[in-house]
């Protein structure tokens, strides 16, 4: 085990460095722009983020780890990586015009997209205990006060206070559990820990330590019963982050989650299993089963996400290579859908139209009939109705339960699929089906017309020809630790 | 010559709708006439395309034909591979067929969204046929689901009353079917795999390969869900009458002519050469539920009050008999089932076509609104009646010589079965005739329908190819015939080996001269009733794992 720093690890870190420095010269750039050009903030952002990807891309082919073994550098990291910088990417694009009609001073906010991200990659990197911690306290406190951004907002600070007293609470439970693995196994070190613990999986303490892990981790991916929140949060929210939040934070704890899990915790794979279907299952059908009844369509697509949460859980309950291919190549195809949708919402907003309300989309397709193609296609592909890219991520989701045995829980994700297409279609039909309630025009800026023509040309190019994701997917899972081990337990 | 020189023909046929619609998002929706011209076109150019199978296909020739071959996906072993039988064949020439006539008929009854009305319908038919085509288990689930949007659509945008309620009703019912059937393909995929080692989709390897007969139950179990509701049979059928009764005519006429034929498709093509076990052990269970579909679909369709349900429920009824014809598993039975496709097809498209006539220049669908339409629209009247004919079965029109075939494999398998499934066409006869009489004769009551015009040149149009293909397979059925030789055999083989071999050749050769010659069938009948029953679940068969029958070599485009 290397015992300090080398310059390797400078070029190793690459892709954080230049994330850190670039979130530093957008806050000071702040400073020094007028309030007349604040969209180049905007860009300077989106440049930083290009500046991070290029390293990352650099560096995917690596299998090793950085700084004194804190850090795996490794493709599935990379993979995650760039679907974060993909992610805020979007996020910045489609915020510039929503904040400008709310009136929100943008270069703090901007700032914390990246802070967010940067608290992401060190997720999806961290294959040490407190490193893991560290990540995840950073995109948290980001997206807390990024929920409450739009100060004279009630509801915006009503759900930023929710977030941070809810998110408080099951850091402070995950905490507990990653001290209880430490004091079993004596390391923090993800790997370490593997073998420590491999001896002892009966131990009633280490079986404490997974059910207060798989708690807390359960709660930033707002799986049922621990998703009370998500509502809330993502109504209340200003719509762009509503989109990171459910994107990015559930992509960056669902990797997270496979770190731990099967680089740390592999000797425990029954327990958490077992307990991951139960919440797969529950999460499946309560989120597709809230959102039927609800007529906001943020907190319709807040219900939704609870739902893919659990179609997602799927492929941590196989554990097998497939499983976590099909999380990675599900969480990329959500990352384009959902962000795509919420940018449609976000473009929806006006001066006096909130524009999260199902009748807000009535007739959307005869005042702008290609957004109206945007968000159906988004919809057909959250429902995952081919030839969309989320047909393709179901497919392998549902191909690794059946593969792995778990037969009666793809009958029950696919039932929920069937279901979820009730609450998609009715937006469609609200959209091309109702006649307008009124006649004001909403100008897509070329940031969002950028943001959604991306989106949508990516769901449905990965929903005809998969190949590429696919392979980079599997290429991706395939370095992911101890993913062999967990596969030779069954 | 049958693979014309590595010409990717399907491929041709299958996109041409697909760029016309695309061409159409780029017209400026207010030209409305251009918008039909080139709709109109573009499925006369998809039909068009479509008959070099007709010509070059070689019905000799046990081989895939038309093959074409890429890689998809590789990593999960996933091809664009398509290719067709003799039975795809004749689908995919009634579905484009059905295109040029649905499209021409929608030329005044839709005013509204008439850009979007023709992208739906035209994508709807590159989806359809995309089905027909596909050998790659993915492929086809693929262009199956998408279907269901567009169709969706149809009925939601343009269709009448409830049409909101029907849209989602159809929609969800078949995608719930199609999801539990899209894990059965998976179970197979694994399955292959686990024997194999090969990951694959190819439809055509796995009707070479013996699946455990536990496994095969479960997986028919699963696609029966999938097809059973398509086809649609009793009790999946509820979605159907709401679905035909408010979309609109062009819809409806899709809808019957080719989306069921989906669900009918998929048994044959995949659940019995693929499944062929669990196939002769379901046996009974889809007999009986058929027998109750012919029955109650045509109890039901007598007491209804509105036309469109009328014939939907017709439907019901006739797509049992199919679903029978299918399950007596033998070449008389099977190669009367695909027949009867056609002629439902032809048959119900056209009642549907007649139907949409009507209400377009009325506005109504009730039976009770229409009385002596006959003296006021002659011509109108003359092709009802031919259709009319053609549906109940007249000797001379295509449906008599589906309804024969069924009944001769039927009655080999089981006199009762024969003998209720005669009945049910029998009440046919009677809610068509009862219909008839109530539309058409008497005297004109209603003031309203003193002056309605006759068809125009443009509604004759829609109906003379249907009349010409009613006519040529009632009179001269064997070229269809012919076309299902080799396809049927193989499915045969499979299935039922006992048939194979003489049997198939012999006892196939027969029925074609049935409407020609009623005493050639006398003879015909011998050899068919050889095998006494179907046989018991489990042990006239060679057990799986034992040397599989043959089935159809492929043929692919290259090097041929």
């Amino acid at each position: 085990m290397p015992t300090g720093y080398s310059a390797n690890d400078l070029v190793l870190l690459l892709p954080e460095i230049v994330l850190t420095t670039g979130l530093l010269v957008v806050l000071v750039a702040d400073l020094f722009t007028g309030r007349s050009r604040q969209h180049w903030l905007g860009w300077l952002t989106i440049g930083v983020l290009v500046a991070t990807a290029v390293p990352i891309v650099a560096l995917s082919g690596h299998a090793t780890t950085a700084a004194r073994g804190l850090l795996a550098v490794d493709g599935f990291g990379a993979f995650f990586k760039l679907l974060f910088v993909l992610a805020a990417a979007i996020t910045v694009l489609i915020s510039r015009q929503y904040l400008e009609v709310e009136q929100a001073r943008p270069g703090e906010y901007y700032f914390l997209v990246l802070c967010a991200t940067l608290g992401m990659m060190v997720m999806a990197a961290g294959i040490d205990l407190i490193t893991l911690f560290i990540g995840l306290e950073t995109m948290a406190v980001s997206f807390y006060v990024l929920t409450g951004f739009l100060r004279p907002n009630r509801r915006s600070n009503e759900a930023a206070i929710k977030y941070f007293v809810l998110g408080a609470f099951s850091l402070g439970i995950l905490l507990y559990g990653m001290s209880l693995v430490y004091g079993l196994s004596g390391t923090t070190r993800l790997r370490e820990v593997a073998v420590a613990l491999a001896t002892q999986s009966d131990s009633l303490a280490l079986k404490l330590a997974v059910v207060l892990v798989a708690a807390g981790m359960a709660f930033k991916i707002a799986a049922v019963p621990f998703h009370m929140w998500a509502p809330d949060v993502y109504e209340g929210a200003p719509t762009p982050i509503t989109a990171f939040l459910s994107v990015g934070s559930k992509a960056a704890s669902f990797a997270m989650l496979l770190r731990l899990l099967l680089e740390g915790l592999p000797a425990m794979a029954p327990e958490w299993r077992g307990l991951f279907y139960v919440l797969a299952v529950l999460s499946m059908t309560v989120g597709n089963i809230a959102a039927i009844t609800q007529g906001n369509v943020k907190r319709m697509l807040a219900y939704s996400s609870i739902a893919h949460a659990g179609y997602i859980l799927i492929g941590i309950v196989t554990a097998t290579p497939r499983g976590v291919t099909a999380m990675l190549v599900y969480l990329m195809i959500y990352a384009f859908m959902q962000m795509g949708a919420f940018g449609v919402l976000a473009l929806l907003r006006r001066r006096d139209v909130v524009g999260d309300e199902l009748k807000d989309l009535s007739g959307l397709f005869f005042r702008r009939p290609l957004a109206a193609f945007a968000m159906l296609v988004f919809m057909l592909s959250l429902g995952g109705i081919p030839p969309t890219a989320g047909f393709m991520g179901k497919f392998w989701l549902f191909s690794a339960a059946i593969e792995a045995g778990y037969v009666w829980l793809a009958v029950i994700g696919v039932l929920n699929s069937a279901i979820s297409l009730y609450y998609y279609v009715r937006v469609v039909v609200f959209m091309w089906m109702r006649e307008e309630l009124e006649s004001a025009s909403v100008h897509p800026s070329p940031g969002v017309a950028v943001a959604l023509t991306v989106a949508v040309a990516a769901t449905i190019i990965i929903g005809v020809y998969p190949a590429p994701l696919f392979e980079l997917a599997e290429a991706s899972a395939k370095t992911l630790g101890m993913a062999p081990r967990v596969l030779s337990l069954r | 010559m049958n693979n014309a020189a590595h010409f990717p023909l399907l491929s041709l046929i299958l996109f041409t709708p697909l760029a016309g619609a695309i061409l159409l998002l780029f017209v400026n929706k207010r030209s409305e006439n251009a918008i039909r011209w080139i709709a109109n076109i573009f499925a006369a150019a998809g039909f068009l395309a479509s008959l070099p199978l007709w010509f070059w296909y070689d019905t000799k020739s046990p081989a895939w034909q038309f093959v074409e071959k890429l890689p998809w996906i590789p990593s999960i072993g996933a091809q664009y591979f398509l290719g067709v039988d003799g039975f795809s064949v004749l689908l995919i020439l009634l579905t484009t067929m059905m295109g040029v006539i649905a499209v021409l008929s929608s030329w005044t009854a839709i005013t509204t969204r008439v850009k979007e009305y023709y992208v739906f319908l035209l994508v709807l038919q590159t989806g359809m046929i995309g089905a027909f085509v596909s050998l790659d288990f993915l492929l086809f689930f693929l262009f199956w689901e998408v279907m269901l949007v567009p169709m969706y659509f149809l009925i939601g945008i343009w269709g009448s009353d409830r049409r909101l309620y029907s849209a989602i009703k159809f929609f969800l019912y078949t995608l719930a079917g199609s999801v539990v059937m899209l894990l059965g393909i998976l179970a197979i995929y694994f399955s292959y795999h686990t024997m194999t080692g090969v990951w694959t989709f190819d439809v055509t390897e796995f009707q070479r390969f013996n699946l455990d007969r536990n496994l095969q139950w479960w997986v028919f179990l699963a696609f029966f869900l999938g097809f059973a509701i398509k086809v649609p049979m009793f009790p999946f059928h509820t979605w159907l009458p709401d679905a035909h009764t408010d979309a609109p005519t062009a819809g409806s006429v899709i809808l019957a002519a080719v989306l069921l034929k989906m669900g009918t498709y998929g048994f044959i093509r995949f659940s019995l050469p693929i499944l062929p076990d669990a196939s002769r052990e379901f046996v009974p269970m889809i007999a009986v539920l058929s027998i109750i579909g012919i029955v109650y679909g045509a109890l039901v369709a007598m007491a209804q009050r509105d036309w469109k349900r009328l014939v939907a429920y017709s439907s019901v009824s006739h797509m049992a008999l199919v679903m029978l014809g299918m399950f007596a598993l033998n070449p008389a039975g099977l190669k009367g089932s695909i027949i009867q496709q056609l002629n439902h097809g032809i048959s119900t498209g056209a009642l549907f076509l007649i139907v949409g006539i009507v209400y377009e220049r009325r506005h109504t669908r009730m039976i009770s609104e229409y009385t002596g339409l006959s003296s006021v629209m002659p011509v109108y009247a003359a092709v009802f009646m031919f259709m009319m004919l053609s549906s109940i079965g007249l000797p001379g029109l295509n449906g008599f010589v589906g309804e024969f075939l069924i009944l001769q494999g039927v009655f080999v398998v089981s006199k009762a079965w024969a003998a209720v499934a005669a009945t049910g066409i029998v009440l046919g006869a009677a809610y068509m005739l009862w219909l008839y009489q109530r539309t058409m004769f008497g005297t004109v009551e209603n003031p309203k329908n003193e002056k309605l015009p006759d068809l125009n040149l443009r509604e004759v149009a829609t109906f003379v190819p249907l009349m010409i293909m009613a006519l040529w397979i009632g009179l001269y059925p064997k070229p269809f015939l012919d076309f299902l030789d080799t396809s049927v055999g193989a499915v045969v083989a499979r299935v039922s080996p006992q048939y194979s071999g003489q049997a198939v050749t012999k006892q196939a050769d027969c029925p074609e001269n049935v409407a020609v010659n009623k005493f050639v069938l006398a003879g015909c009948e011998t050899p068919a009733a050889a095998p006494a029953a179907p046989p018991p679940p489990g042990n006239v068969q060679p057990a799986p794992g034992s040397t599989p029958p043959p089935a159809t070599p492929l043929k692919t485009t290259g090097g041929q």
